[in-house]
């Protein structure tokens, strides 16, 4: 059976959404998803209105500290903590993927 | 059905404790949870540590797993009617249910020894890798994909059921990223609403180019005389092959920047394309090509060690 699709959205950093989202898809309380703002694992965007919004691409973060929250059963700064060591280790994964690709093949 | 050893998925004995059971489980998940593993076959291995442990860590569910008997892990096997009628309501058939549904739906189905939940219950998110390739994302092609999703019959038993999907590929699309079908995964239960299903892009490595952001790199090999007299080289892009000067004097390591031939950024702006000079060398030449490389030599006062002296 092949499925015409209406409801779906990309998430990437264009597409916004409110924090109330978040918490819906990730299942985590807004509390939870309050504290990751407080500690910048997830950031706002600056659009000018009194309602905070967030890039659609922090619903992959968020659903992650779910899942880590569940599996591990991590209070929530061992939450917090987990999740800042993972971004770094995404961003370094990045940075040596990019001077791969600058270097080239050797 | 098949029969899933999950005492042998979590390295524990069949008379292991609660805690024993809690403890094994924790030492796998440091090592397999896909969230922190960097093997990329570790999320396969952990969802049956998870799986194991969902039935194993709950005392009535445990108690309807051991009472299955011990089976060689991945035989078939019926349970037997007296179980069916004693942990479930049996009505329908369990030859196409997988264990993990089996057990997930303890609780939530009708009859057996279980209390049927009356609070909504959302349905469970699915996840598919979709590989890709630069090009689909470039041209922002359609792709089709299959899941074996979950629907559920009238006593609450998943049923895997083949679905596919049709779904266009943006072209500022980027390496893992997600679409988010929503209401696509698992249905809800007692008015929860339905689950997700997410469409996770994974990139294929390419034969010529390798992505950096919206950016390419391609090597782009060039012959000694080439670099050194400058030349007028073919260059293949993802809109199709360009002519480049390469000017005299090029040396290896240098990139040569072609703008607006890499991937499409979301803001309608795009990458470029990198060309990096390669320097090739013939690793046999003729008699001819011998002598007048040797006359070079003899000619040429070029010192590429001259900064040892």
């Amino acid at each position: 059976m092949s499925t015409p699709l209406s409801d779906s959205i990309w998430l990437n950093d264009v597409n916004l959404c409110p924090l109330e989202h978040l918490a819906e898809v990730s299942g985590l309380s807004i509390e939870e998803i309050e504290d990751l703002v407080d500690t910048d694992i997830i950031k706002p965007v600056d659009t000018g209105s009194q309602t905070r919004m967030f890039q659609l691409r922090y619903v992959v973060t968020v659903k992650t500290a779910r899942r880590l929250r569940d599996d591990f059963e991590l209070d929530r700064q061992g939450l917090a903590l987990a999740l800042s060591l993972l971004q770094r280790i995404d961003e370094l994964q990045a940075e040596i993927h990019a001077t791969k690709a600058r270097l080239g093949r050797s | 059905m098949k029969f899933k050893d999950y005492y042998e998925a979590l390295g524990v004995e069949r008379t292991a404790t609660h805690a024993d059971i809690k403890k094994a489980y924790r030492k796998l998940a440091h090592k397999y949870h896909p969230d922190v593993s960097p093997d990329p076959n570790s999320e396969a291995k952990f969802k049956d540590i998870a799986e194991a442990y969902a039935t194993l860590k709950n005392p009535e569910k445990r108690e309807a797993y051991d009472n299955l008997g011990k089976h060689p892990a991945g035989e078939s096997f019926t349970p037997s009617p007296d179980w069916q009628q004693h942990f479930h309501a049996g009505e329908a058939g369990l030859d196409d249910v997988d264990l993990a549904d089996l057990f997930s739906a303890f609780g939530r189905t009708a009859g057996g020894s279980q209390r049927r939940q009356s609070f909504p219950v959302p349905g469970q998110d699915y996840e598919i890798v979709a590989p890709v390739s630069l090009e689909q994302i470039y041209r922002g092609e359609e792709i089709e994909l299959s899941a074996e999703l979950p629907e559920y019959d009238t006593n609450g038993l998943a049923h895997r059921v083949a679905r596919t999907f049709r779904i266009t590929i943006p072209n500022a699309a980027a390496n893992g990223q997600r679409l988010r079908l929503a209401g696509k995964g698992g249905p809800g239960f007692n008015g929860g609403r339905p689950g997700d299903l997410y469409v996770s892009l994974a990139l294929q490595p390419h034969p010529l180019y390798r992505p950096d952001g919206r950016d390419l790199y391609i090597d782009l090999p060039l012959a000694p005389w080439e670099a050194v007299l400058g030349a007028s080289v073919h260059v293949p892009t993802l809109a199709g092959t360009v002519e480049l000067t390469v000017k005299p004097g090029t040396t290896a390591g240098q990139k040569l920047r072609l703008a607006k031939r890499g991937l499409a950024s979301a803001d309608g702006s795009a990458g470029a394309l990198y060309a990096v000079v390669r320097i090739e060398v013939p690793k046999t030449v003729g008699a001819h090509e011998h002598e007048l490389l040797k006359q070079l030599a003899a000619a040429s006062n070029f010192n590429p060690r001259k900064h040892f002296a």
